[in-house]
């Protein structure tokens, strides 16, 4: 009945058009990056063995294996972890459960904010400053991961956040009115229902940890250690300051080792994001309210 | 009253155990209120503490050897000079301006229109699939780019424009612009996401074109969200450590083109601190750079809850 006119076929090829401009905004950001990676995958890609994997570095680390950085990142995100995700726990459920809409929670929100966006250097800084000295710890696993536990306290308090508020308030009312106390009723309901999207938080910071170099640098990273840990004390190896050493601190280090390296770094960071994200979407989906 | 039903119950001997239980409860509410509280100002306690323990490490040096003018005007970074060490960072300064600069430059127009794309054209599977990847582009550590920048990128700028050297500012400028590029997208598209439907429907019903419904009326309501996205990208390229110090080239400059080398504030401090004694000037120096960077994020940080959230609101 209605006919196109002209002035409509015009302004279909013009959205049509600013849809494929924006399309290819969105293509220019991504693909650069996946090109990025299919490079590494195929240089890093052979270097990629079983001696590679669990053999220690040899000859001023120009050949031989990354164990002892692979181990020392482990020691350095479950000793942070240890610190942060209970901290990072208890800080959310005050700030889902407790705290009231004024400005001291505005305040605590952007003193959130502030340790997320405070550059990782700074964040090294105060851990020399308060944890490797005045502390004296030295510099060590500990002082690291207490540095690095305070860098990704955010990632925890805000995934935890999240999860304690979409569980629906009738919960909460339904316990308050059978006489549950506020720890009761966070204890039985809300905390089993928020679980699982805490635990998205808590691999997402295990990911964020593991590929943090700055702040370990002064706190507790060291360039060569061919030997495991044994305490929270020791100095390690970490995966992230050891690409950052051999690609730019050691001569003569043949091309695909950094390239495996990085290779490593990446797949570990990227499965454990991968899984998070998957876990994400499968609680969305199986919603059960 | 509560005394009298309490006398009553106790009367019994379970009673008066189901009253001890009820107690029990309540101070463990009490116990739990107080430590999540101490959990929660936790991080106001860690922001104040990064202040005051940078601070006192730098403090000696701005008592003593700083210089207002100097250290903030000129460019000559020499602390480790024999007979006359100089302590300026203008030139440190320009580096991570023009990093930056350059960084937000390709970022932000990209990164808006990805926002845009996500948020008002793709549907469906679409959407979630472009979500997922620009996370999972997020996620990847800073020095895993700054690895790609010298091992992918130096050669391919070397090749493509024929100079000498390339780590330089356009090289840190892109793979900064990478970097900051997920975080500023998927911020910008919360941001028009949070403008209301019903604001859409009605400019379609009055006629508007897809296009004129973004340009005339999400895009006006998200300003305050694209802006806030924008200022945690800038913050986020100051403060960027070992991408950039691995993509600059590292070399104090006042640079002229994007072909020149320069040198980060954060990546002096990261190259420079494990080379220091304790204490000594140049130590304190750099700590007082930690202190410029920390109060220059903050500000940048403040701003950005200011523009999204509306200042004087709680």
């Amino acid at each position: 009945m209605f006919a196109a006119s002209g002035l409509n076929s015009r302004n279909n090829r013009r959205q049509a058009l600013i849809r494929i401009l924006f399309m290819l905004m969105t293509g220019l950001l991504i693909l650069p990056v996946l090109i990025i990676l299919t490079t590494l995958l195929y240089k890093g890609g052979p270097a990629i063995s079983f001696e590679f994997l669990f053999g220690n570095p040899t000859n001023g680390m120009t050949e031989g294996g990354i164990f002892p950085a692979l181990v020392g990142t482990i020691w350095l995100v479950a000793v942070a972890l240890l610190f942060s995700v209970p901290l990072g726990v208890a800080a959310a459920i005050y700030l889902s459960e407790f705290a009231a809409e004024n400005w001291f929670t505005r305040a605590i929100n952007l003193a959130i904010i502030n340790l997320a966006g405070v550059p990782s250097i700074v964040h090294a800084l105060f851990g020399v400053g308060a944890f490797v000295l005045f502390m004296d710890f030295g510099t060590s696993i500990l002082a690291a991961s207490l540095t690095l536990a305070i860098m990704t306290l955010p990632v925890v308090i805000v995934a935890t956040r999240e999860s304690l508020q979409a569980v629906p308030y009738a919960f909460r009312e339904a316990c308050w009115n059978m006489g549950a106390t506020r720890w009761q009723t966070i204890r039985r309901v809300v905390l089993p229902n928020a679980v699982s999207g805490i635990l998205t938080g808590v691999i997402l910071e295990v990911s964020r940890t593991a590929g943090e170099t700055a702040p370990i640098m002064f706190t507790g990273a060291a360039f060569f250690l061919p030997f495991l840990p044994e305490s929270v004390f020791d100095q390690t190896m970490a995966m992230s300051l050891h690409l950052f050493v051999i690609s730019t601190q050691v001569p003569g280090v043949p091309d695909e080792l950094p390239f495996g390296v990085a290779l490593v770094l990446i797949a570990m960071v990227l499965i454990m994001n991968s899984f998070s994200i998957a876990l994400r979407i499968y609680l969305r989906v199986n919603k059960k309210w | 009253m509560t005394g009298t039903v309490r006398s009553l119950a106790a009367a019994t001997p379970s009673a008066r155990k189901q009253l001890d239980q009820l107690d029990r409860a309540w101070y463990i509410d009490k116990i739990v209120q107080f430590i999540v509280f101490a959990s929660g100002i936790s991080a106001i306690i860690f922001i104040v503490g990064i202040f005051i323990f940078v601070t006192k490490e730098g403090f000696g040096f701005i008592l003593g050897a700083f210089d207002f003018a100097e250290f903030f005007g000129s460019p000559r970074w020499k602390p480790t000079s024999e007979y006359n060490p100089t302590y300026g960072i203008l030139a440190l300064i320009a580096g991570t301006a023009s990093v930056t600069g350059l960084a937000m430059l390709i970022a932000i127009p990209f990164s808006i229109g990805a926002a845009i794309y996500v948020a008002e054209f793709a549907t469906g599977k679409t959407r979630e699939a472009l979500k997922v990847l620009v996370e999972l582009l997020a996620a990847i550590p800073s020095v895993v780019w700054g690895f790609i920048a010298l091992s992918l990128m130096n050669p391919l700028i070397i090749e493509l424009f024929d100079v000498p050297v390339g780590l330089n500012i356009l090289n840190a400028g892109i793979i900064l612009a990478l970097m900051a590029a997920p975080i500023m997208t998927s911020i910008a598209e919360d941001a028009l996401k949070a403008v209301p439907d019903r604001y859409r429907e009605a400019a379609e019903a009055l006629g508007a074109t897809r296009w004129q419904v973004i340009s005339k009326v999400v895009l006006p309501a998200a300003k305050n969200g694209l802006l806030g996205a924008v200022l945690l990208g800038v913050g986020r390229g100051f403060g960027e450590t070992m991408a950039v110090l691995m993509a600059t080239g590292h070399s104090i400059n006042l640079p002229d083109s994007i072909f020149d080398s320069v040198r980060a504030l954060t990546a002096t401090i990261a190259s420079e601190l494990g080379e220091t004694v304790v204490g000594s000037d140049h130590y304190q120096a750099l700590f007082t750079i930690g202190i410029f960077l920390f109060l220059i994020t903050f500000v940048i940080n403040l701003c950005a809850d200011l523009v999204v959230r509306g200042i004087g609101k709680v």
